[in-house]
């Protein structure tokens, strides 16, 4: 087995901005605010990169394709830039490239950020878009939306563990309630109000089983990390975090057309958690993982993660959810900065952001007592890009 | 001798009662008579609903054994490209057939149906399927609106083990103007009605039924059975008077069931007089527009050995009311409706990739594995089965008639629909393969895991600036 880049790379500077309709913004005023927090925190100048990874997903609605744009806002001069997508994870994809350029010794020192501009749409919900199946999706496929894919797992999940419509809900509204309580203690989150159970069981139906309070915010922003060689790390400042794992997992086809698949969980996500563990060597990630930010684009999704990544027993998240043990002062607290549901999810930015809380947990730098959580060790970022059947899912562990 | 081998038919699930018409539409002067007519759902057309008649007709029976196929009708979605062809494609047809289109009057479905029978008898094409199938659009509070109804029927005409032999024909043809509709226009013009009735309907009917039963030296006493279709109901019983049949011998004209089917209307008739039918009976059928053809058959032992179809019967008693008259309009496109800016955002159709994907787009052809057994959908060049991989080890198979079991869904509030929620779901197909699919003709309430689904041809989108509908197969619940 490859030996990976566990303790190879460090992290040594953060930005992100405030997410959120931020409909006086366009996706360059967000790189530059995002970008100018990074190297600040870094303590470099803009000369002292060698390389950037940028990652945005639906380019169609704000940059443009390549990689141009970032080089363009930025001034960068004249140093490779390349773009990265892959659905949801597109912003660990950015970071996964920036972290193999430095381990790998092309370069000491690399940036990357992603961005994206949701809000020019004129609509709710994400851009309508050619899919994932490319010219085939005019053809063949169902006119699924982000809410419809998941709330077919949560109609699934409900149907494999024999839990009725009401208990099912009920299980999601908590999930859904916790990741307010969290986003309404966090400045830059874009949804910042605490919800109730009843408030989230009684709103309208987006997909049926999935309510209004089940669904992420459809945000903009951006996030941006520099990266360096673990040995050089200390140079730049006592606290760099570093990276333990970086790992993705993609559908093979087997969840949509082959009848094995039980629909109730994503796939990808265990694979992907089981290729991060053996490279950070987790042997049990429930008592080793001090905190995680995961793909809640929706509650459902939250859920069947704490089982994917061994958090929880299989069928078992229930119990979990009601113990609290993912609350921000839980055992294993989960979307300490309130998640994509209430931090907001600009899809090519959530990757980054979801690191970028980890970072300022690991430096115990929190903005607020009440979020800090108590001397983390290891965090986990988790992005699920494309549908259950369908997907790509990029588990990253990073630590001090 | 050359005769008719196997039916089916297609009647669309909602019905809109005429009161629901006059409610909406009486302070214009439209007065319906008591009835309801066969509405097609929003997702329903001609095509869809001669493929639906099409594959009721060819249960059980061998793809690969039809030559050719024949489409009647007057409201074909395309005036270029074949529409004949397209349901040959769903149908999964082999290319090598003959396919025409039998358009611009109601009698194109008789014409077709003797054309069928000419062909067959050269020698040229064997077994040809016949479609007819109408999906008229109706102008809101024209009398058409509660006179006409959507559906469909389809023979197979052959010439061997037929169940009900061509014995005889007439055909008489007149420029007679009672509807008309030019290249290019909506809605359909018509004369008036009672010019329609007396100098047409009332004249040429008895004409061509006369002509037949001269030629052939017959008694309308004959008959078992009398179709032609019922524009007017008391006129309809007059004619069969005037020709001294008894009123027994009437063929039932679903004029207050389903509604008049234009070109598909004699044809829905003598399917639902074939599903009756013994063996020994005699069968008339006339049509009407723009003259008649008449034709007569006579049925053998072999309707003993019909299989089951659907036909009218079964059709006509599942059903669900559609009670609202602004959503018939939404469904036929006949008022503009707000689907939000998610809605205006269109599909284009790449015609180079649906014609190069025909078989797995039209006909929901995937593939199976001639290594494992795995059928897989869409096709693949490589096994998706994780035991195999095999590559390029691949062999067509079809989907369209497998049945399965509903993995998975949801009713979907954001997705654009002109009837939310938008529900879909993953399949499993029985015998392997699963894919995800829109459903249709279902409540989401209806809807359970596990519960047995078929698949039905559906226009899923319509591609306005590229003048292209674009068709592709759905789950819906058993119509049983």
């Amino acid at each position: 087995m490859a030996e990976g880049i566990k303790d190879k790379v460090a992290i040594i500077g953060m930005g992100c901005t405030k997410f959120g309709e931020l409909w006086d913004k366009s996706a360059e005023d967000l790189m530059v605010e995002a970008f100018e927090e990074c190297i600040e925190d870094a303590g470099i100048e803009k000369k002292d990169i060698n390389a950037a990874w940028f990652g945005v997903h639906f380019e169609e609605q704000s940059v443009g394709k390549g990689a141009t744009s970032l080089a363009l806002t930025l001034k960068l001069p004249f140093i490779p830039v390349t773009r990265t997508e892959n659905f949801c994870a597109t912003a660990t994809e950015a970071f996964r490239g920036a972290c193999y350029a430095v381990a790998s010794g092309a370069y000491d020192i690399a940036l990357a950020l992603g961005v994206e501009k949701l809000k020019d749409t004129g609509y709710g919900g994400l851009p309508t878009g050619p899919g994932l199946m490319g010219t085939k999706s005019a053809l063949i496929m169902p006119k699924l939306t982000a809410p419809g894919a998941f709330a077919m797992m949560a109609t699934r999940y409900f149907a494999v563990y024999g839990l009725t419509p009401e208990e099912g809900k009920r299980m999601l509204a908590k999930v859904s309630v916790k990741s307010h309580y969290n986003g309404a203690r966090n400045p830059k989150a874009h949804l910042r109000r605490e919800v109730t159970e009843e408030q989230v069981l009684n709103a309208p139906i987006i997909a049926w089983p999935l309510g209004l309070f089940d669904c992420c915010g459809v945000s903009d922003g951006s996030a941006a990390a520099i990266v360096t060689r673990a040995d050089m790390a200390k140079k730049f400042r006592p606290d760099p975090v570093y990276v333990k794992a970086l790992q993705i997992a993609l559908s093979s086809g087997e969840e949509l057309m082959y009848p094995k698949w039980d629909g109730a969980h994503v796939e990808t996500g265990y694979r992907a958690g089981i290729l991060a563990y053996n490279e950070a060597g987790i042997k049990n990630p429930r008592e080793e993982i001090s905190m995680a930010e995961v793909h809640d684009c929706f509650s459902i999704t939250e859920a069947v993660t704490m089982e994917d990544l061994q958090f929880s027993p299989r069928g078992k998240v229930k119990e979990d959810i009601e113990a609290g043990r993912f609350n921000l002062d839980g055992e294993q607290p989960i979307q300490p900065d309130g998640g994509l549901k209430c931090f907001g999810h600009p899809i090519g930015a959530s990757g980054l952001r979801m690191i970028y809380e980890m970072y300022k947990q690991l430096q115990g730098k929190a903005q607020l007592p009440e979020r800090q959580i108590k001397n983390p060790k290891l965090g986990l970022t988790h992005n699920m890009g494309g549908f259950p059947a369908m997907n790509i899912v990029s588990v990253a562990i990073v630590g001090l | 001798m050359v005769g008719i081998k196997s039916y089916g038919a297609y009647i669309p699930r909602y019905r809109i009662n005429h009161n629901t018409i006059f409610a909406a539409v009486g302070f214009l002067g439209t007065f319906p008579p008591p009835g309801e007519n066969a509405v097609a759902n929003h997702d329903e057309d001609t095509l869809s609903m001669a493929v639906a008649a099409g594959v009721d007709c060819l249960h059980a029976i061998e793809r690969e054994k039809v030559d050719g196929l024949y489409l009647a009708t007057t409201s074909q979605p395309y005036e270029l490209r074949q529409n004949s062809a397209l349901v040959a494609t769903a149908l999964d047809l082999q290319p090598s057939i003959r396919t025409a289109d039998f358009i611009g009057s109601a009698k194109s479905g008789t014409t077709a149906l003797l054309s069928a029978f000419d062909a067959s008898k050269s020698g040229g094409s064997h077994n040809i399927l016949v479609c007819a199938s109408d999906c008229r659009l109706s102008k809101p509070g024209s009398p058409q609106e509660h006179l006409y109804g959507d559906g469909a029927a389809a023979l197979l005409v052959g010439d061997e083990d037929v169940f009900a032999t061509l014995e005889g024909y007439y055909s008489v043809t007149y420029d007679f103007p009672d509807r008309w509709r030019a290249a290019g226009e909506k809605f359909e013009h018509a004369w008036e009605d009672r010019f329609i009735r007396d100098a047409g309907y009332a004249r040429v009917i008895p004409e061509a039924v006369s002509g037949l039963l001269k030629k052939y030296n017959l008694n309308i006493k004959d008959f078992a059975k009398i179709v032609f279709p019922g524009l007017y109901p008391r006129e309809h019983g007059a004619i069969a008077k005037r020709l001294g049949a008894d009123a027994s011998q009437l063929q039932d004209t679903l004029v207050n069931k389903v509604g008049d089917t234009g070109s598909a209307s004699p044809l829905m008739m003598l399917v639902a007089a074939l599903e009756e039918a013994k063996p020994g009976d005699k069968i008339l059928i006339a049509s009407f527009g723009n003259g008649s053809d008449v034709l007569f058959f006579e049925v053998t032992e072999k309707i003993k050995s019909v299989g089951n179809r659907r036909g009218v019967t079964k059709h006509l008693n599942s059903k669900k009311e559609l009670t609202s008259y602004e959503k018939y309009l939404a469904f036929r496109n006949l008022a503009p409706m707000d689907l939000g800016m998610r809605g205006e955002i269109g599909i284009r159709t790449p015609m180079s990739a649906l014609f190069r994907e025909r078989r797995a787009v039209l006909a929901l052809c995937g593939t199976r594995c001639r290594k494992c057994g795995t059928p897989q959908y869409p096709p693949q060049r490589v096994c998706v089965n994780p035991e195999c991989g095999a590559v390029d080890q691949m062999e067509w198979y079809r989907f369209s008639d497998k049945r399965g079991v509903v993995f998975t869904y949801t009713g979907d509030n954001l997705a654009a629909s002109i009837d939310p929620p938008a529900i879909y779901g993953l399949v499993d197909f029985d015998g392997g393969g699963r894919f995800w699919f829109d459903f249709t003709d279902c409540d989401l309430d209806s809807i359970k895991v596990g519960m047995p689904v078929e698949m039905t041809f559906r226009r899923r989108y319509s591609d306005e600036p590229s003048g292209v509908h674009g068709y592709s197969w759905k789950a819906t619940p058993i119509r049983d």
